[in-house]
Parts: C-alpha cells; structure tokens; sequence
C-alpha cells in the first residue's frame, strides 16, 4: 500500500508543478506593461469605491455548518456501508437508525428556515 | 535511513513549520491557507503509517469542510483585510518559561518510555480492513453506544448552530 | 501480439527489462516505472484537454445551428492549438492590493484538484494509476480541494465583486457535496470496498439499472460541483461578471478554463465508471484495450449529454440551486440509501430478484421526490402592492 501513496504523492507534485509550470513559462513569454489604471480592480468600469470588503452574510456560516454535520456523519457511514454485507439485520437497522437522526436534524433546519438564501 | 524514514522526516518538518507559521503569519487569511497545510502534513503522515481511510478522511473533513469554516469565520471580522500590526504580546517572558517548563516535562516522560525501543507490531496482512471497522462500529460490544450517539451529537450541534445565528431573516 | 491485447502493460515490462539490464536494482527499476507513470499521466490528462475544448465548441456550435470553428484547419481542429498560443503570450495584470499567495496558487489548485482524480481511475483491466482501496473517498477529498480554490481566487482578488463570487461558488460547491457524499454510499454498499476497480468488478449489472435514484443524484450533483449549466450561476458571463475569475487574465485565467473543461470530463468518466460498468463489456478481461474501449465510448455519450445540458437548459437562480439541493436532493439521498439498505440485504442472494427491486422502488422514490418535493421546495411568496395597469399607447395625439 505504501507503493499506491508513493504514486499518489508524486502525482500530486507533479499535478501541482505542471500548470505552476505553464503559467511561469507564460509569465516570461507575456509583455509587462503595468499602469496604474490597468492595475486598479473591476468595479463595473467606475473608480473603486471604499475597501474589497462586504458584509459577510451569516447564512454562508450556517450552511458550512450543516454541510460539516454530514460530512463527518459520512466519516461514521462509510465503515458501515463497507460492512454492508457481512452485517446482521440489527447492524443495518442502526445505520439506518443513524441517518433517520440526521434526516430529522435536515427538517428541523429547514422548518427553522435556515436553509433559505435570503 | 530508509526511504520511509526520509519522508516522514520531510514531512514532519514541513507539518510543524507551517504550524508554527499559523501563529507567526501576519495576515489572517495566510495563518488559515497555513493551517491547511499542516493538515495536508497530518494526513500524509497518516499515508506513511498506511491508514489510508483516515488520511482521506483528514483532507476530506478537515480541508474540505472545517478549513473553509474557519476561513469564512475569519472573514466575518472586518480586521481580517487589515494586517494584524503586534505579534507578541506583553507576556511573553512568562509563556515562554511556562512552554519550556512543559518542554521538559514531555522529555523526560518520554526518555522513560520504553516504546520507543522495543519493535512496532506487525501490521495484520492486506492492509487496513475497513469492514472490519465498519462491523465493530456497530457490534454491541464494540462502539454501538458512542456510534448512534455521536449523530446525536451531530444533530445537537446543528440544532445549537442555527439557535446562534438566529432568525436570518433579520 | 501482446502489445496489442494491453499496450501499456508490455511497454512497462519492456522499459523494466531494459532498466534491469542496466543494471539497476529491482526497488529502482519499480520506483522509475511508477514515477514515469505519475509523471505523464496529467501530462496527457493536460494535452487532452485541447481535443475536448474543440469537441464542445463544435457540438455547442451545432445546438445552436450554427458551424463551430472551421476555418483554422480541417474541421477547425487547430483553433484550440491557435487559442492556446494567443493566451500563452496575454499578458498577466495583476490588481492592486492583490495577495500574492492566493492569487497565484488559485488556478494552479483548481488544476490540480481535478488532475488528482485521475490517478484512480481504471481505464481498464490493468490499466491504471493507482488501486487505491480507498478511492471513492479519495475523490471526494479532490473536490474539496478544488473548491478551496475557487475561495482562494475570490479572496486574493482584493475586488468586492471577485469575493462575492468566491462565497457564492464555494456555498454552492459545498452544498452539493452533500447529495454527492449519499448517493456514493449506495453502490458501496453494493459492493463492499471503497476501491473503484472493485467497484467496477462488481458491476455485473451495472449500477444505473439498480441504483438509478443514486445514479440520477450523482449525475445532477457532479455537473453542480463542475460549475456546468444550468448551475453556472457563479461564474457566468452575464452576472457578477465572471465572478471570482473577474481579475485574471492571460494564462491564468486559462487555466481556470481548462480545469473547468477537464472537470465536466472528470465527472463523465467517473459517472461511467461508477454506474454505467467502467471498462466492463464483452471480452474486456481478456483483451484490455478493448476494455479501455469500451470506457472511452461510455465517457464520451455521458460527456455529449452534459454539454446537451448547456447547450439547452436556462440557468438557475441561487436561491432555486439551494432549495434544488437541501429540499430536494438531500432529503432523497437519505431516503433512498434507507430504502437500499433495508432492501437490499435480504434480498442479496438472487441478483435478479434484488435488481428488480430495487430498481422499481428507486423509480417510485424518484418520480414521488421530483414530482411532489418541487413544489414543497421553494417558499411561497406573497406579493406586495396591487398590480399597476399596463402603460397603452395613445393614438389620439399621433398626427397624420
């Protein structure tokens, strides 16, 4: 198994060097000609007007809150779904004890209107 | 020194300097995109010690969905554009004795502990055996209890989560 | 003979025999085999991609009636060599107050991310990247990766509209994960490994006939992770201009294109092999390039319906994408693999019997979810203020 990471961590170099690369080669390749009216970010085609910073909807915060409860119920699922065959009936019946919770968190979210994109 | 031990070495150098580079960092946005590397070092140390369902686990989880909450939880804060001016704060005579006390404590526990002499156990043939893992999470007398608990748990801290934030609509 | 029946294979045993006969130590000669491999594999990931730029733009030409490129080349096919060239020499403008860190590392991640899936992925009997027997979740650890940089670009862009951006394609990117995540239990229940050439193996039947509602979950949630349409909300031309790539250009910017393109053929061959059987057909065990064949030909029909999506769906709003996902999608991911899990156990001893069963029951689970959860979805709005009359045109003023 080891040999599979080795793979898997060379890949990931040179997954990461290749557009590293291209982008370098392109860098050298491009003029350079910076002024400060082509440097100033887009606003719509106005001047820029106060600092790049908005007010953060707290509905972002809420929905990578529940998008973390079921990724890390997944941590706790996906043993169960590999045992799926060798398990008895009472072993399923608590998976599926385990979701239905969940499921019922999912309504309660959404009765609670936290789910909306106001 | 065999290969193995190189690598780990690299990577445990490269974990703890990016950790230590999360509380140096100046900009809050470069102490997270820190954290995520030493959490990629954590879960490539747990590559090398061939628990391959854990160290997808740990960039799944944790780069995936808990680095991202913590970026956007910096971001909630209006200071996190700015540069953060004072690194250390005035105290820093009394961390740094209080640090190296427990420093020492550590070192000397462990120069006591004879693991690190006698050999590691063999790990059981084909590797991990995620079945087998799946099967004790929900075996009686395994981890049933701490199992449907923890979605209980889940559920609770969602529930928490959304009472905070209160009505959004606000 | 044996280089045609598995190609990759004998050139492998070849270039081992020829370091060998250098005299090289068998642990080297493994270590070079292997990172060649890692080494060219994205390498022909990265030049395919040129192939695929052509092929969508001729068939979005075509739904639109009208030629794609055919002017450079037979059937336009160097137009994407001639783009490539003209953004290799586009100069880079880098916006003020940009940080530099996440600037720069942006495009090369979201590259990265999805060049990382295919170390995976069987293209057929014997070859592959790596049998990671923890594939499926490696995956999903990939897409994590890549919305990290869509955060990233939006952040370090130092531009108010680049954020927003950022925020918008990052919440939609998350929240599809969590049907994706469900409905990927289902075949692993199926098949007992997390691994995807076991997974193919035990696609006797393949997995779209006896999961369709996890397939149909798969489908829909991968072509929202790939920021395709009708889910392109984010980074579509006419809004929030171009939205969190507004501030790159230049190669840059071109490799967010070609890691968009190189995703939405990501997700065809990963739907191909999960659900529609891999490299699985007649006679591919014994002939493996039939096998990579057989992938290629499954890929490229799933590949041709997801630019059919572009070609012919509006697009969402945001509000709709996120009741889409949370009210819809999510809650018939759970109920499905419930209803998988309490079925498919009892009945694994007869193959038929258990594909038939599931197969009727996902159907009913997807016809009662699509029909009646739609309208249950989106929250009823009431309206304000009395309709005004329609503004006529006079004619009494109109002289001759």
């Amino acid at each position: 198994m080891l040999n599979d990471w080795l793979f898997v961590g060379i890949f990931f170099v040179v997954a990461m060097f290749l557009p590293a690369a291209a982008i370098t080669i392109a860098g050298f390749l491009a003029p350079k000609k910076p002024n400060p009216i082509k440097n100033s970010t887009y606003e719509c085609g106005i001047e820029t007007v106060g600092p790049a910073w908005i007010q953060f909807k707290a509905q972002y915060y809420v929905f990578t809150l529940v998008f973390l409860v079921f990724d890390v119920e997944m941590v706790l699922l996906f043993p169960w779904a590999v045992a799926y065959n060798q398990m008895k009936l009472f072993a399923i019946v608590e998976g599926v004890l385990f979701v239905l919770i969940l499921l019922g968190g999912l309504v309660y979210a959404w009765k609670k209107r936290a789910l909306e994109w106001v | 020194m065999t290969g193995l031990q190189v690598v780990f070495l690299l990577i445990g150098a490269v974990t703890l300097a990016s950790a230590v580079m999360v509380v140096a960092a100046k900009r809050v946005m470069h102490a997270a995109l820190w954290l995520i590397l030493a959490l990629v070092g954590v879960a490539a140390a747990y590559a090398t010690l061939e628990a391959s369902f854990f160290a997808v686990m740990q960039v799944a989880v944790y780069v995936g969905a808990i680095a991202i909450l913590i970026i956007f939880a910096a971001m909630l804060t209006r200071r996190s554009m700015e540069d953060d001016p004072a690194r250390l704060n005035k105290g820093w005579p009394a961390a740094l004795l209080a640090a190296g006390g427990l420093l020492a404590g550590l070192v000397y526990l462990f120069s006591r502990w004879t693991g690190f002499s006698s050999p590691a156990r063999a790990l059981p043939e084909g590797g991990e055996n995620i079945a087998a893992l799946g099967l004790a999470l929900t075996a009686p007398e395994g981890f049933l209890v701490p199992f449907e608990v923890a979605s209980l748990l889940l559920v609770a801290a969602m529930i928490g989560a959304i009472y905070v934030a209160g009505d959004l609509r606000k | 003979m044996s280089f045609w029946y598995d190609p990759v294979a004998f050139i492998a045993e070849w270039l081992r025999g020829v370091l060998l006969g250098w005299g090289m130590a068998p642990e080297g000669a493994a270590f070079v085999l292997t990172a060649l491999g890692a080494a060219i594999m994205p390498l022909l990931a990265m030049l395919f991609v040129i192939f695929l730029i052509w092929y969508e733009r001729k068939l979005i030409g075509r739904i639109q009636n009208r030629f794609g490129p055919n002017r450079v080349g037979p059937f336009g096919l160097i137009q994407p060599f001639a783009d490539m060239l003209k953004i290799f020499i586009k100069e880079y403008i880098t916006p003020i107050g940009a940080d530099w860190l996440p600037y720069n590392l942006a495009p090369v991640l979201s590259v990265g991310g999805v060049l990382l899936i295919w170390a995976v992925i069987p293209f057929s009997a014997t070859i592959m990247g790596v049998n990671l027997n923890v594939g499926l979740v490696y995956i999903i650890a990939a897409g994590g990766l890549g919305a990290l940089s869509f955060l990233l670009a939006g952040w370090g862009s130092n531009n108010k509209y680049a954020m927003i951006g950022g925020f918008r394609s990052v919440a939609q990117l998350i929240s599809y994960e969590v049907p994706m995540v469900v409905s990927l239990l289902m075949p692993v229940m199926l098949t007992g490994s997390l691994g995807i050439n076991d997974l193919v193996k035990a696609q006797t039947i393949p997995f779209i006939v006896t999961l369709p509602a996890a397939a149909a979950i798969f489908f829909i949630t991968s072509v929202a992770e790939a920021g395709r349409a009708p889910f392109d909300l984010v980074e579509a031309e006419s809004e929030l201009v171009a939205g969190f790539n507004v501030e790159y250009s230049g190669l840059k910017f071109g490799m967010f294109f070609v890691g968009e393109f190189l995703h939405a053929f990501t997700i065809s061959l990963l739907f191909s092999t999960l659900f529609l059987g891999g490299w699985r057909g007649p006679g591919a065990e014994t002939y493996p390039l039939l096998g990579f064949l057989y992938l290629v030909i499954k890929t490229f029909l799933v590949y041709f319906v997801v630019i059919l999506f572009r070609g012919s769906l509006p697009r969402f709003r945001i509000d709709q994408m996120m009741d889409l996902t949370w009210k819809v999608l999510t809650p018939l991911a759970l109920v499905s693999l419930v209803v998988t899990a309490l079925l498919a156990k009892p009945l694994a001893g007869i193959p038929a019997l258990q594909a038939v069963v599931l197969f009727v029951v996902n159907a009913i689970l997807l016809m009662v979810f699509f029909s009646v959860a739609g309208k249950r979805a989106t929250p009823k709005r009431a309206i304000v203020g009395k309709p005004r009359p329609l503004a006529t045109p006079h004619h009494e003023d109109v002289s001759a």
